[in-house]
């Protein structure tokens, strides 16, 4: 059994370091791990996208259209671009926020509206909450990216909350610890 | 010690282990943390070159002198390095060398899809290719006995999907290996037709000899599938891809060395099975050398040419079902990459876009401004490409575009390559301009220093060329330096220098905003009351500002406070957030 995971956003959002805390995770538990990153255009306000995959043997380190158990999004309008990444009935936690991207700003379009709507009627399980806020009531907005691992880790029953924690510590520096610990129980909690 | 590590990283470790000691590398995605890892070991010293052409020279100087030595480049630095490669193939080693080249299949960040296997068919030289991190580190060390005993320089070909790709490896500790013997040998190091010719010969012979060890080397194995109905030739991520669709259940020979490919192994492999599948990112090689060997063989009759694969592909071509996926979303607005709030070269390339310049571009972070709404790049095809080709633009159409035609190139691409074109532009003699974008340092591949910025790779002080000086010691008379943040004289310069009756360059100079060492300052605001909506600071393409309800916004988590919205309105709409003017 394999369980892949999206990690969707835009880019300077960090959403390497919430795959590199998951592939953490993922291997102190004893798994295999594979963790696919694109670098390059990732500051320059693009779409961004990593995977990570764990279980027994994992040999792709890449997810293709149909291959993703879950989708992690940092932004609505990326959560819908990689829906189709999505099994049927897979589960997408998604942040609330909205960055508009260049189209968007030039004033070409709008930002589409009804995005939930849209994702759940692909067939995808949909988990919405604004995570900046939250990640900004726990004391950082660029405490997003844990805010996100938190509500994510009630997906993966056999990671303990411990073993999350320990896997933060040893991707982010000791500094911020205490406020990502803090993220990280808002995230698991959040409404 | 276990450790989930990236692919690049990985191969920095084999350097550390195999006791490398001298690095010389040109950035390029996906190749750049190769150097940048190897960096963090003190015994190995690192460098950036100003070029590939001068990074594997630098490393075969190394090798000849009697330390194992490294160099790393992205698929497009190889031809730039073609020179040297296809001579060092004769010469051969004194210690252990080792290139790494890494392709990008998809063209995540690249301006080709060219396959570097052919590389090393041409220059007859041995390639090792992993698919995942624990044989990137494992590889690179081979790569260096390969290398001592075969007397040959070996090639480490890395892609995208591998390099930028992190899995568990188990690290070991470094080897200890004595420096060698330097001794003066022109028979094997002067290359001059007389003492070429006799080691042509040896090269052909070397090349026999490592098809034999193809034949038997652990670095190519034959995985045994439970029924013999399909066998799979297969290499790197595509590897990962097969046994993924497959698991066990097909017959799989990995090939750990791309060049030169086995006979026999292959030829009795095949013989394994019923039916012969090769799969195989980009060009047919390994499938041509089936068909060679005279087998039938599945291989690009089925599989793309183009872009990089994926298990779902795989699948799909071997006559697999597609899977269920959840419907697309129609209708989503794109989110291209654009430069970044506060990037100096915004106002360069405003004042390009409304000076109505044939603009001829380079390779850089600046090639965005191809990017709507400036859109004021013509052309980007490859390292120092923008001057070379200004020059004979300039020869073929004459005064009518010297007088509104521009290349642009950054500073790092200027050491790498852009200097022989701007050579050919004072010796041969067309009245171009010239605009050296120096925000001081190697911005797309990730700030790595270059010989401009006064750091070495570690970020030490070092060696500073002085631009403006070299500029004239080449003979231009006109050299200007202008801030871009400054729009009335940036314009001023453009304007006179396109008029000028003699060549020129400007440097248009300012840090990338994204340095640390770079203050940013408060962002600024819109007052709605003074904003007359007239878009006129829309046409920047800022990232920061909007236009929301009527009027322009400032997104003030991204806005810079460069202020260079505020010299285009007419209407001093954009105000300090006390309500001061900007300047």
């Amino acid at each position: 059994m394999i369980t892949s995971v999206m990690i969707v956003g835009v880019g300077g959002q960090g959403t390497l370091l919430a795959s590199r805390v998951l592939g953490r995770a993922a291997m102190d538990k004893g798994y295999d791990v594979k963790v696919s990153e694109v670098h390059g255009m990732s500051q320059r306000g693009g779409s961004v996208v990593t995977y990570v995959r764990f279980g027994d043997k994992v040999n792709s380190p890449i997810i293709d259209k149909g291959g993703a158990d879950y989708i992690i999004s940092f932004e609505l309008l990326e959560a819908a671009r990689y829906t189709q990444f999505l099994k049927p009935g897979g589960t997408i936690i998604t942040s609330t926020q909205q960055i508009d991207p260049m189209p968007v700003i030039a004033g070409n379009v709008e930002y589409p509206s009804g995005l939930l709507e849209k994702i759940k009627a692909a067939g995808a399980e949909v988990d919405a909450f604004d995570a900046l806020s939250t990640a900004e009531e726990a004391g950082s907005a660029k405490a997003c990216n844990i805010v996100l691992m938190g509500r994510f880790s009630k997906y993966i029953k056999d990671i303990s909350g411990e073993e999350w924690i320990k896997a933060v510590e040893a991707c982010v520096p000791a500094k911020f610890l205490d406020l990502n610990k803090k993220a990280f129980e808002m995230g698991l909690k959040a409404e | 010690m276990k450790e989930l590590m990236l692919g690049n990283k990985a191969v920095a470790r084999g350097l550390y282990e195999a006791g490398v000691c001298v690095a010389s590398s040109y950035p390029g995605t996906p190749s750049t943390e190769t150097t940048e890892e190897a960096a963090k070991y003190d015994e190995i010293y690192c460098e950036w070159a100003p070029n590939e052409k001068v990074a594997m020279e630098t490393a075969f100087g190394a090798s000849r002198a009697g330390k194992r030595s490294y160099c790393a480049m992205k698929h497009v630095g190889l031809n730039v390095a073609a020179d040297p490669l296809f001579t060092i193939s004769y010469t051969g080693v004194n210690a252990g060398m080792v290139i790494l080249v890494a392709d990008d299949p998809g063209m995540h960040s690249s301006q080709n899809e060219q396959d570097s296997r052919h590389y090393a068919i041409a220059a007859k030289l041995p390639m090792l290719e992993p698919s995942d991190s624990q044989e990137a580190l494992d590889f690179t060390k081979k790569a260096y006995e390969i290398s001592e005993q075969f007397d040959t320089p070996v090639f480490i070909k890395m892609c995208t999907r591998v390099a930028h790709s992190q899995s568990i490896v188990e690290t070991g500790e470094r080897a200890d290996v004595p420096m060698k013997e330097y001794v003066k040998d022109a028979a094997k190091y002067v290359m001059v037709p007389a003492n070429a010719k006799k080691r042509h010969p040896i090269v052909e012979e070397r090349t026999r000899k490592l098809i034999e060890f193809a034949e038997t080397s652990e670095l190519n194995r034959v995985e045994k599938g439970t029924d013999n109905k399909l066998g799979i030739i297969t290499s790197s991520t595509c590897y990962q891809y097969v046994k993924e669709v497959f698991g066990d259940s097909v017959s799989v020979l990995k090939l750990g060395i791309i060049n030169p490919l086995p006979e026999k192994l292959i030829k009795d492999f095949a013989a394994s099975v019923e039916k012969l599948a090769v799969v195989e990112e980009l060009d047919p090689i390994i499938e041509n050398h089936c068909k060679v060997l005279g087998l039938e063989v599945t291989g690009k009759d089925v599989f793309p040419l183009i872009d990089e694969f994926s298990q779902g592909l795989v699948s799909t071509a071997l006559g697999g079902e597609e899977k269920p996926a959840c419907s697309a979303i129609e209708g989503l607005p794109g989110r291209p990459p654009a430069m970044c709030s506060g990037c100096p070269h915004r106002g360069l390339f405003y004042t390009l876009s409304k000076n109505k310049c044939t603009v001829f571009g380079d390779i850089g972070c600046y090639t965005l401004g191809a990017t709507p709404p400036l859109s004021a790049i013509d052309t980007t095809e490859c390292m120092g490409a923008s001057i070379s080709s200004l020059h004979g633009f300039n020869k073929a159409r004459g005064e009518e575009s010297e007088k509104k035609t521009v290349a642009v190139i950054g500073d790092s691409t200027f050491m790498h390559s852009g200097m022989t074109g701007l050579a050919n532009i004072a010796y041969n003699q067309t009245n171009s301009t010239v605009i050296i974008l120096d925000n001081s340092i190697t911005g797309m591949t990730g700030h790595q220093q270059n010989p401009t910025t006064g750091k070495n790779l570690r970020g030490e002080p070092a060696g500073k060329i002085d631009l403006e000086a070299l500029c004239r010691a080449m003979g231009f008379n006109r050299v200007r330096v202008v801030d871009p943040y400054d729009l009335a004289e940036t314009d001023k310069a453009v304007k006179e220098e396109l008029a000028a009756a003699e060549p020129s360059v400007i440097i248009s100079r300012r840090p990338c905003a994204l340095l640390k060492y770079v203050e940013k300052k408060p962002p600024i605001k819109v007052n709605p009351d003074k904003c007359r909506s007239c878009r006129a600071c829309m046409q920047l393409g800022c990232p920061s500002i909007s236009f929301k309800d009527g009027h322009a916004h400032v997104d003030n988590t991204l806005c810079f406070g460069c202020g260079v919205c505020s010299e285009l309105c007419h209407f001093d709409a954009f105000e300090t957030m006390e309500g001061e003017p900007v300047r």
